[in-house]
């Protein structure tokens, strides 16, 4: 009725008060719970099955959270920088070290390790430094290496094995057409199959990252870096960074790159990453591809590409290097958890040998010597003696507390000059050393 | 409609003028809808569908999408499946054919309940407070009453982006981030605005001869605003409800930044629903299509009170 | 609708002081329920609005990190002179203006179009008006985000389509991937959004327009093209002016849109400032800069729309 309109909306509003106050308050849980917080992907599916074990042998039930990757990084920085409880456990980005050990985000481990014979020994030295070490290369241990990868490089097998290409190709580049193993021979390959026809469609030589919000493109770009003579900072003067990062090779490094973006990529992928890169080789546009091993699984069992027709190769050497982006996440313990104990007593159970086996079979990535360097693990896949070899290859971005802008600015710079031609790589490379001046200055470490 | 209705059909545009300004208004919205057809057709393809290269008109539809919206799935081995008893339900079924398994309901229903309580909880909280404070400017002198409502106007020029980080640090102190309490308070504070300046022009036109006669009778003000203004307001009301709703519907970017997982809606979750290892195109449009349906509902049945909301705030005397 | 008869209604609550008088010994005074009325709403304005605003000035002034624990420095109008001498910031601001003039500019052409046909009242109008309102429904967020898959060369229907009437092929060109189009495709994309909004308010206004005014002109016996000028066009101005003013306001802020659809890119090509911001604020936790920035922006803003809204204001008198 009109008359009551106001007492209607009155209503409305009271009940719709009385609705939310009711629905927020949540039931509590029986017994007790660890929440686990990580990215949403396939390994995260095989961490579910995983830790149905844990829960089966403790009686502690697994909560999972995960976050897409596009907001894993702020969202859960923003989880651990206000101190939130939601999180028990976390397996953070190698980035998020600096950060988590300044900000004591982490339970600093090393008593913990001690008192329980965990040996960082068992793990492979280069995820020790990347997913567990702050300050690089002390003993100072603020996560257990949980999953191990790198960037790595899928093929279309049944293409390089078709005969009337391979006599073209070695007719034109007089070699045999192989998985290439330099960064010269990458670009040869990826444009020989650009333009061609392949099952009646148009298939481009390449898929790299472009992905300009959040890390894509800096986490792509750097495999060819590396290897051109590209790096950080001076080994011998901290900080100091210039006449390093952009130096000649750096920049050589930029151009081999957007070389290979320009001639080769599938039209429209110019903001693409992991998943655009998986859409891509699956239905048939790209004869190679770039992407994180912990992918490679999934691929390997795909209905359309997988099997016999797929192949992998570690990331091609340069003139200056044989290197390939570090990935991976290292596990570690809430320091805000109101379940540091039981947070614990699940790392413990994680770092058994028997678990980490597990956790490969499942589909995730341990970073154990013993797993990895079995034979029986290197002939378990195609792509497992390519994993091993680029396990130990593998160099990381800064892991600084303030790595978000240094990352966000090589984002920028790189982007600018790859995707949107703008100056030359040596042009992108200064302002870039002048961003990241800046940025070490906030941190209050001046790299002059 | 206007308010004199003139006895000969002067002004009425000849039958072939007609039938043009429809033609072209049909064909636009035909352009116009297309991409949400597109839309709501991926919601029905598979995976492989969706992304096939070039791209398919023509498909097979199956539900592979919306089981993916509401459910959470892990990958498993052939073996692994052959272990497990047979699939119990149609959903089941779907999944198991891709090899996966469903291991629990996704979150997206809570997501979807938090859009409906914040939605209509800060509409009704806007709606309300903006047609007291539109009667109160348009009935009384208030002191400064232009450079106030300039100042409500005002509201709405700051970035969003902006005055986040000082509610968030608001909010934490608190205790409001991450609560549909907060998330309500903070749109109905951005509704406010445009409700006030809407409904200020709707009671205007209401003649105020009919409180004044009220008034005369022995009511006092707010019986005469409760039991005469308001009814002859409905239309008013309806129409800024609508707009309100909108917003707070679809709002992104505040709820991105001020929720994590209790409070938050649809809008920040649906560009993100992953599949195996990146975006499930089919269960993005999926939640997409079920997300617009409630407002697109509300917008049809109050559709006539839009319009005539609108007309009837701009009738001239 | 609104803006015509906020001046005459002030004035008019002048005239009605009389009978107010009358009553005041019973109930609330007129007084006390005007502020009653008004108060809620300010209140609430003031604490989620203005606080967080003068906070902001405040912490445009320092150069506080949110996500350190050191406290805030002050350092003046350093985070001021950043801004304003960063080439890139004010490319960042050129794209904006490009981005709000354009599709302001189509809003308002295709919106008056629409409602001007609309008007004529074919058979069906009103469902075929219900269906043009369908975009404008969308979160703008979910709308940037399904527009990759559309205009995505290989897999999307848009490039396919307009190859299909131009004969160029869909993977010639990409609308979100080069430099020279990204600009114009999130001016599309907002367009085809937002146009509903200021056709419905269009036709508002072209519905409000007496039928006795064209009667007259047509005594007059003025041409349809005249009395489209002089009598159609100003008295839909008013209505347009206010779709135009909350459309502009809503097109410089924008983020999520075009966040979704492009990221910024390629490169900077389509960075709104809306997006540095986002960035400066929420990824590199700049707060201090971030809050230099926005006060800029509010500024500008403001300063626009107070010109306007005078200019507005001085239309509705005519």
């Amino acid at each position: 009725m009109r008359m009551n309109k106001t007492n209607l909306l009155l209503t409305c509003a009271a009940g719709t008060l009385a609705l939310t106050l009711g629905a927020a308050s949540s039931a509590q849980a029986e017994g007790k719970s660890l929440t686990m917080c990580w990215a949403a992907w396939d390994p995260a599916n095989a961490l579910v099955e995983l830790d149905k074990d844990f829960t089966a042998k403790t009686g502690i039930e697994m909560k999972h959270e995960f976050v897409p990757w596009t907001s894993y990084a702020d969202h859960f920085i923003n989880l651990l920088n206000s101190r939130s409880s939601e999180c028990d456990l976390i397996i953070g980005d190698s980035q998020w070290i600096g950060g988590a050990a300044e900000n004591k985000w982490y339970v600093k481990l090393n008593d913990f390790f001690d008192k329980n014979n965990i040996s960082m020994d068992t793990f492979l030295p280069a995820t020790v430094v990347g997913y567990a070490e702050w300050p690089k290369n002390t003993p100072n241990y603020w996560g257990l290496p949980a999953m191990a990868d790198a960037v790595g490089w899928t093929y279309r097998k049944d293409w390089f094995a078709k005969p009337e290409l391979r006599a073209e190709f070695k007719a034109k580049y007089n070699r045999e057409l192989e998985p290439p193993k330099t960064w010269d021979e990458l670009i040869e390959v990826a444009k020989f199959f650009t333009g061609k026809e392949i099952d009646g469609k148009k298939v481009y030589g390449a898929y790299v990252f472009s992905e300009r919000g959040s890390e894509g493109i800096t986490m792509g770009v750097t495999n060819a870096m590396y290897n051109y003579g590209f790096d950080y900072m001076d080994p011998k003067k901290p900080y100091q960074m210039e006449g390093i990062v952009n130096s000649a090779g750096a920049a050589k490094g930029m151009d081999v790159y957007k070389e290979l973006f320009t001639c080769c990529q599938p039209p429209g992928l110019t903001n693409a990453y992991m998943q655009e890169g998986l859409d891509a080789f699956k239905s048939g546009q790209v004869a190679m591809q770039m992407n994180w091993y912990a992918f490679f699984p999934g691929l390997a069992k795909d209905p359309n590409v997988g099997g016999d027709k797929i192949g992998f190769f570690k990331n091609p050497a340069g003139p200056a290097g044989d290197f390939t982006q570090l990935g991976g996440q290292g596990l570690s313990v809430v320091a805000a958890s109101k379940n540091v104990d039981d947070a614990l007593t699940y790392v413990k159970w994680f770092a058994q040998p028997e678990v980490q086996q597990k956790w490969t079979d499942l589909g995730g990535a341990s970073a154990s010597k013993a797993v990895l360097d079995s034979d029986a693990y290197k002939k378990s896949a195609a792509y497992a003696p390519s994993f091993v070899e680029s396990m130990g290859m593998v160099k990381d971005f800064w892991a600084e507390p303030l790595y978000v802008p240094l990352l966000l600015d090589m984002q920028n710079r790189v982007h600018d000059y790859v995707v949107a031609n703008k100056g030359t790589s040596k042009q992108a490379l200064d302002s870039l050393v002048k961003d990241w001046i800046k940025v070490f200055k906030q941190e209050g470490k001046d790299p002059s | 409609m206007s308010a004199v209705q003139s006895p000969r059909p002067f002004s009425e545009p000849s039958p072939l003028v007609r039938w043009l300004a429809g033609a072209v208004v049909v064909l636009y919205a035909i352009i116009t809808i297309l991409p949400l057809v597109w839309i709501g057709a991926t919601a029905f393809k598979s995976q492989e569908d969706a992304i096939a290269y070039p791209p398919k008109v023509f498909f097979k539809p199956t539900l592979e999408g919306f089981v993916d919206l509401f459910t959470v799935q892990t990958h498993q081995s052939h073996d692994f499946i052959a272990k497990l008893p047979p699939p119990k339900t149609w959903y089941e079924k779907i999944a198991r054919d891709r090899d996966m398994v469903i291991a629990g309901p996704s979150r997206v229903v809570e997501r979807f309940l938090n859009s409906l309580i914040i939605g209509f909880g800060s509409t009704l909280l806007a709606t309300f407070l903006g047609v007291l404070a539109a009667y109160g400017f348009s009935r009384f002198r208030v002191p400064l009453a232009d450079d106030l409502l300039f100042f409500i106007l005002s509201t709405r020029m700051m970035p969003p982006i902006a005055v986040a980080v000082p509610i968030y640090m608001m909010y934490r102190w608190l205790g409001l981030y991450d609560t549909r309490i907060g998330m309500i308070l903070l749109y109905t504070a951005v509704n406010v605005s445009l409700a006030v300046w809407l409904l200020k022009g709707f009671i205007d036109e209401i003649p105020r001869e009919y409180e004044e006669a009220a008034l005369v009778d022995g009511y006092t003000r707010l019986q005469a605003f409760r039991k005469v203004v308001l009814p002859q307001a409905a239309t008013g009301i309806a129409a800024t409800a609508i707009f309100c709703l909108i917003f707070s519907w679809n709002e992104y970017a505040f709820n991105l930044l001020l929720t994590s997982s209790d409070a938050q809606t649809m809008p920040p979750y649906i560009p993100f629903i992953i599949g195996e290892g990146g975006q499930n195109w089919p269960a993005v449009a999926a939640g997409t299509s079920l997300f617009l349906l409630p407002i697109m509902i509300f917008t049809i049945a109050l559709r006539k009170h839009l319009l005539r909301g609108i007309t009837f705030g701009a009738v001239r005397r | 609708m609104t803006v015509t008869n906020n001046a005459r209604g002030i004035a008019e609550g002048v005239a009605f002081r009389a009978p107010a008088t009358a009553v005041r010994v019973r109930g609330l005074s007129d007084r006390a329920v005007a502020w009653l009325f008004i108060l809620p709403t300010m209140l609430l304005l003031l604490a989620i609005n203005i606080f967080p605003l003068i906070w902001a000035i405040r912490l445009s002034f320092t150069g506080l990190m949110a996500n350190l624990p050191t406290p805030a420095r002050f350092i003046g109008i350093d985070n001021y002179l950043d801004i304003l001498t960063d080439e890139d910031i004010w490319a960042n601001f050129q794209i904006t203006a490009h981005f709000v003039f354009w599709t302001i500019a189509l809003q308002v052409l295709v919106g008056l179009g629409l409602a001007l046909l609309i008007n004529q009242k074919f058979r069906g109008h009103s469902f075929w008006t219900t269906v043009i309102l369908l975009p404008m429904m969308l979160s703008p967020a979910v709308v940037g985000n399904f527009w990759t898959l559309l205009f995505q060369p290989q897999i999307g229907p848009f490039n396919y389509l307009i190859g299909f009437f131009t004969g160029a092929a869909p993977s010639s060109f990409t609308m979100i991937g080069s430099v020279a189009l990204a600009p114009w495709t999130i001016v599309l994309v907002n367009t085809w959004m937002w146009t509903p909004y200021v056709m419905l308010i269009c036709l508002a206004g072209l519905r409000s327009i007496p039928d006795y005014i064209y009667e007259a002109a047509e005594v007059d016996r003025a041409s349809p093209l005249r009395q489209f000028v002089s009598i159609t066009l100003p008295m839909v101005l008013p209505f347009l002016m206010l779709a135009v003013l909350f459309q502009a306001i809503q097109s410089f802020v924008m983020f999520d849109l075009v966040n979704l659809l492009t990221s910024g890119g390629p490169g900077s090509t389509t960075e709104l400032v809306s997006i540095t911001l986002k960035r400066a604020a929420f990824e590199k936790w700049e707060t201090g800069y971030a809050s230099a920035l926005a006060v800029i922006l509010f500024v500008t803003i403001f300063g626009a729309a107070n010109i306007y809204v005078r200019a507005l204001n001085k239309v509705k008198q005519q």
